[in-house]
C-alpha cells in the first residue's frame, strides 16, 4: 500500500516545494504546518504592534499639538495598523493567547460601543467617562471598566481610539468629524481628560500587542507557541475551529448579517471611522493566509511555508481546490463591498447585493472548512458537515 | 460481545471508575459516547476560552445562524433612555437593573457578586437580583407582589425617576472543618437595603437574592419532555432515603397554561420566551406585547409620569425581536467536557455517583422539542444530552433557604441547577461563584453549602480525604 501511493506523494510534494518560494522548502506534516503558522501569528501580530506604535508616536503628537494635521496623522495611523489587526482576528475563537481565560481580546476590539460610556455624544453633552472628573484615567482603571455593566460598555481597545479621534458618525457620505479642539484646553470642556485618555488607552493597546508577540515568539521555553507547536492535530484543530468560526459567525454573521438587517450603523464594525469594508477585506485575507500558510508582511515581503491546503491537497486535491477557490471568493466578494458601509446596507443601495454575495461565500466557505477538517481526520470543531 | 455488554453496563450503572478505565482502552465507536464527552449530543461545540459560551449549536442550520447572530445583537445590546436618536432600542426603565441582557449574562456566561473581601460592599450587585413579595398569593399561584415595590428590587432608574433602592451587601465567616481535621471557611452573605424611593419595605417582605446563570443549553433544557422530569420526581419518591424532588408548577404568558417549571432557580419559570419576556420588563423596564406594562406601582408616580419608548398602546420591543432573542439563547450549545479520560477525572466520577450526587444532579437526558416551534430550532431535538439536573425542586436545608415561597416551591427549596459548562466559567467570566446568589467560591464551596436532603452527601463529602476532593472537583470541572 505505501509503496504504491508513495510516486503520488512525492509528486504532490515537490509540486508544493515548486510553488512555494525558495525559502520555504518544507514539506507539509502537522508539525511544519504549525510551525509554520505561529511564523505566520507572530509575523502578523508583530507588524500590528508596529503599527500601533506608530499609532501612538502619532496620538503623542496630536495630544503634544492638538491641530487638524496632527489629527489627521493618527486617524491615517489607526487606519493603518487596522490593516494588520484585522488579520489576527483569524487566530481568535480556540481559547489562544488572545481569548484565553486570561486573553485581552474583550479590552482590544470590544464592540459595538456605546459611545456615551466614554465621552459626550449628540444630546448628551457631559455623558461618559472623560465628563466625570471623578473617575481616575488609569490603564487600571479603563481596563476594569472596559465591559462592565454591558458588553457594550467598551472603555478600551481599537473601538475606543477610533471614538476619541473621529466622534460619533453623524455624516450621511463620510465618518465621525470630531473637531481637534475636543483636545484643546478652553474650547472643549475636558479637553485635558480627553488627551489624557487617548494616551492611557493606546498604551494599553500596546502591553495587550506587547503580550501576544510575546505568547508567540520563536524560541521561548515556555509561551503558547512552544506548546502549540508541539500540539500535532490539537494545533490544527484550533486552526480550523478559527477559521470556521471567524468565517460565519464572526464576519459573515455579526459583522455582516446584522447590519444588513438592522440597516443601522450602530451595528458597524468601525463605525466612526467608516472603515468597516476594510474589516471585511482583512478578516476574509487572515483566513486565507491560514489556510495557504502565506501573509503579506508590512515591509511587504512574503512568508510563505506547509499549509493546511498542502495537507488536505495530499488527501483531497480537488476539495483543496474547491476551499482555495471559494476562500479567494469570499476576499474578492469582501473588497467589492463599497465604502461607506453604513451607506451600503440601507434598503436600495446596491452595496446590499455585494454584502449579500460576500455573506453567501463565506457560508460556503465555513462549509468547505469543515469538509476540509474531516479530510485530514480533523472533527472536534464548532461547525460541524450539513 | 464483552464490549457490549460492558456499555450496557456502564449505562445502566452510571459507571463506576472501574469500568470506565477498561472501556478507555478500546477504541471507541463514535456514536457510543459513554462519558458524555458531547454534553450537547450533535449541538456540541468544542470551545473553551473567553467564547466558549457564545457558540450557536455546532448542527444548526446555515440559515438559522441568521436568525441567531440577530438574536444575539439585541441580547448584548445597550438599550437607552426615551427619548433618544435610536427609536429601536429605546425605552429602558424607568426602573432596571440592567440595560442589556449581557450586562448580567456577561458572555453568555455567569454574574459574579460583590467580592467579599472588601466587607461592605461599595458598588450595587450587578447580575444579583432581589426578589420581593409579601405573605400570600397572586391569581396564578405565584408569589403575590409587594404593593409599593413590586416582585423584585431595582436599583437603576432614568432621569426623573427615583431609584427603588440601594442594595449592601455583607459577608459573615463560616467555619467548618472535613473530616481529616482540614479547617474550611465559607461566607454567608448579609443582604441589606438602604435609600428606598417610595419608604421602607415592611416587616412582612419577603426577599429572596438571585444571580444570573449561565445560558448556554437552555434550548436543550427545554425540550426535555415534561414527563421526563416527572419521571424523575416519581424514581426519587419511590427509593429510600431523604431525597424527595417536586416538580415545580408554573403559570406561562405565551403558552398560556399551567406547566412544569425548569428556569430560574426555584423552577418558577416553564419557557425561555416567558424568562426572557419577564426579563426585559422586570430587569430593563422594557415592554412587550405580553407583558406590556412597565412595573410601576400605584405609588411610584414619577415612575408612572415617566415617557414611554412605544407609541401609546403600542410595547417597547416588538414580537419577532423577542422571538429572535429567544431563538438565539436556544440555540447557544454546551461546550465539549473536558478530560474525560483523565484518571483523576474518572476518581470523581465515580465518587459523585457513590455521594448519590447524580440522583438529584441526573446526568443524561434524550431531548423531545422545545414548547414552541417557531422559537427553537429543530436542531435541539432528539438529542442525547448530559445536563447533570432533575430539573426538581429540592429543601435544601436551613443555611441555604430564603424563606420565600414561589409556586410550588417552599422558603427552603431550590431547582437542582444543570452543572454543564462549570468548569468553564473561570475561561467565560473569571470567576467561579456558584449557587444562586454567587455566595460559594468553587465546586467545593457549593458543595459544603448543601444541606437538607442533601445533608447526606455533604456529610460524604466531608470524610473524603484530599485526594478524593480534589477529584471530586476535577470530575465537576470537567462538566
Amino acid at each position: 500500500m505505501t509503496l504504491k501511493f508513495k510516486p503520488t506523494l512525492a509528486a504532490a510534494l515537490f509540486a508544493v516545494a515548486f510553488a512555494a518560494p525558495v525559502d520555504a522548502q518544507t514539506a507539509a506534516t502537522p508539525a511544519s504546518v504549525a510551525a509554520h503558522y505561529a511564523t505566520l501569528v507572530h509575523a502578523n501580530y508583530q507588524d500590528t504592534l508596529t503599527g500601533a506604535q506608530a499609532l501612538q508616536q502619532a496620538i503623542k503628537a496630536f495630544t503634544a499639538a492638538p491641530s487638524q494635521t496632527t489629527l489627521d496623522a493618527a486617524r491615517k495611523a489607526w487606519l493603518q495598523a487596522r490593516e494588520f489587526y484585522g488579520q489576527t482576528e483569524a487566530f481568535r475563537f480556540y481559547g489562544g493567547p488572545i481569548d484565553d481565560d486570561n486573553g485581552p481580546e474583550g479590552q482590544l476590539n470590544a464592540w459595538p460601543m456605546d459611545e456615551s460610556y466614554v465621552d459626550y455624544v449628540d444630546g448628551k453633552k457631559t455623558a461618559g467617562i472623560v465628563n466625570n472628573r471623578k473617575q481616575a484615567i488609569t490603564k487600571k482603571a479603563l481596563a476594569s471598566l472596559n465591559e462592565k455593566g454591558g458588553e457594550e460598555n467598551v472603555a478600551t481597545g481599537w473601538h475606543a481610539i477610533e471614538f476619541m479621534l473621529w466622534g460619533q458618525d453623524l455624516s450621511e457620505t463620510g465618518p465621525g468629524n470630531r473637531s481637534f479642539e475636543d483636545f484643546v484646553d478652553g474650547k472643549a470642556p475636558n479637553a485635558d481628560r480627553r488627551r489624557q485618555y487617548l494616551n492611557v488607552v493606546t498604551e494599553l493597546l500596546i502591553d495587550d500587542l506587547n503580550m501576544l508577540v510575546k505568547a508567540w515568539a520563536p524560541g521561548a521555553k515556555n509561551n503558547f507557541r512552544a506548546k502549540f507547536e508541539k500540539g500535532g492535530n490539537e494545533s490544527l484543530r484550533k486552526m480550523y475551529v478559527a477559521m470556521g468560526s471567524l468565517s460565519r459567525g464572526e464576519l459573515a454573521g455579526e459583522r455582516l448579517e446584522v447590519a444588513l438587517a438592522s440597516q443601522d450603523q450602530e451595528d458597524e464594525h468601525s463605525c466612526f471611522s467608516d472603515n468597516t469594508h476594510r474589516d471585511a477585506v482583512t478578516n476574509a485575507k487572515g483566513i486565507e493566509n491560514v489556510w495557504l500558510g502565506r501573509y503579506v508582511r508590512a515591509d511587504g515581503s512574503t512568508l510563505q511555508g506547509p499549509s493546511l491546503r498542502d495537507l488536505v491537497a495530499a488527501k483531497d486535491a480537488a476539495l483543496a481546490q474547491k476551499t482555495s477557490q471559494q476562500i479567494r471568493s469570499s476576499v474578492l466578494a469582501a473588497e467589492s463591498i463599497p465604502a461607506p458601509f453604513d451607506r451600503a446596507i440601507v434598503q436600495g443601495s446596491a452595496g446590499r447585493a455585494k454584502i449579500e454575495a460576500t455573506i453567501q461565500s463565506l457560508t460556503a466557505q465555513s462549509n468547505d472548512i469543515v469538509a476540509a477538517a474531516a479530510a485530514i481526520g480533523i472533527t472536534k470543531l464548532t461547525l460541524v458537515q450539513p | 460481545m464483552r464490549r457490549a455488554a460492558l456499555a450496557a453496563a456502564v449505562v445502566v450503572t452510571a459507571a463506576t471508575a472501574a469500568l470506565i478505565v477498561s472501556v478507555d482502552t478500546q477504541a471507541e465507536p463514535a456514536s457510543a459516547d459513554l462519558l458524555g464527552e458531547m454534553t450537547g449530543g450533535s449541538t456540541t461545540v468544542w470551545a473553551t476560552g473567553r467564547n466558549a459560551f457564545s457558540f450557536p449549536a455546532a448542527n444548526l442550520p446555515d440559515d438559522e445562524r441568521t436568525r441567531f447572530v440577530i438574536g444575539n445583537s439585541f441580547f448584548k445590546r445597550n438599550w437607552v433612555e426615551t427619548p433618544a436618536s435610536t427609536t429601536a432600542r429605546d425605552g429602558l426603565g424607568p426602573h432596571f437593573l440592567a440595560r442589556s441582557c449581557a450586562a448580567c449574562h456577561m458572555h453568555d456566561g455567569r454574574g459574579e457578586p460583590p467580592p467579599w473581601q472588601r466587607g461592605i460592599s461599595d458598588e450595587e450587585p450587578l447580575a444579583l437580583l432581589l426578589r420581593l413579595s409579601v405573605p400570600g398569593q397572586d391569581a396564578h399561584g405565584g408569589p403575590k407582589p409587594h404593593p409599593v415595590y413590586g416582585d423584585q428590587l431595582n436599583t437603576a432608574s432614568v432621569q426623573g425617576v427615583k431609584p427603588e433602592a440601594r442594595v449592601r451587601l455583607r459577608w459573615e465567616p463560616v467555619h467548618g472543618r472535613f473530616a481529616d481535621g482540614t479547617p474550611y471557611t465559607l461566607q454567608k452573605p448579609i443582604y441589606q437595603t438602604d435609600r428606598f424611593g417610595y419608604g421602607a419595605l415592611g416587616k412582612s417582605t419577603l426577599v429572596s437574592p438571585r444571580i444570573a446563570p449561565q445560558v448556554i443549553g437552555v434550548g436543550l433544557l427545554e425540550a426535555i419532555a415534561e414527563s421526563d422530569i416527572l419521571a424523575n420526581a416519581d424514581t426519587q419518591a419511590r427509593q429510600p432515603g431523604p431525597i424527595k424532588g417536586k416538580p415545580n408548577r408554573v403559570w406561562d404568558v405565551f403558552a398560556e397554561r399551567e406547566m412544569v417549571g425548569r428556569f430560574g432557580w426555584k423552577a418558577n419559570v416553564a419557557t425561555l420566551a416567558h424568562q426572557t419576556a419577564g426579563a426585559f420588563q422586570g430587569d430593563l423596564g422594557i415592554t412587550s406585547t405580553r407583558f406590556s406594562h412597565e412595573t410601576c406601582t400605584l405609588a411610584q408616580v414619577d415612575c408612572r409620569a415617566a415617557p414611554s419608548g412605544a407609541e401609546p398602546g403600542g410595547v417597547e420591543i416588538e414580537d419577532k425581536t423577542i422571538e429572535d432573542v429567544v431563538f438565539y439563547q436556544a440555540a447557544l450549545a454546551p461546550p465539549a467536557r473536558r478530560n474525560v479520560r483523565d484518571p483523576q477525572v474518572l476518581r470523581g466520577q465515580q465518587l459523585f455517583t457513590q455521594a448519590q450526587c447524580a440522583v438529584c444532579h441526573r446526568p443524561s437526558y434524550t431531548t423531545a422539542e422545545g414548547p414552541f416551534p417557531r422559537l427553537t430550532s429543530k436542531a435541539v431535538s432528539g438529542q442525547t444530552i448530559w445536563p447533570y439536573t432533575d430539573l426538581l425542586l429540592h429543601d435544601m436545608g436551613d443555611a441555604l433557604a430564603d424563606g420565600r415561597p414561589d409556586f410550588l416551591a417552599n422558603g427552603r427549596q431550590w431547582k437542582t441547577p444543570p452543572l454543564w459548562g462549570i468548569g468553564l466559567i473561570r475561561d467565560v467570566n473569571g470567576h467561579m461563584r456558584l449557587l444562586h446568589d454567587g455566595r460559594a467560591d468553587g465546586v467545593l464551596e457549593a458543595v459544603l453549602w448543601h444541606g437538607g436532603e442533601a445533608e447526606d452527601s455533604k456529610q460524604q463529602v466531608l470524610r473524603f480525604n484530599e485526594a478524593d476532593r480534589r477529584a471530586l472537583v476535577a470530575f465537576v470541572e470537567s462538566l
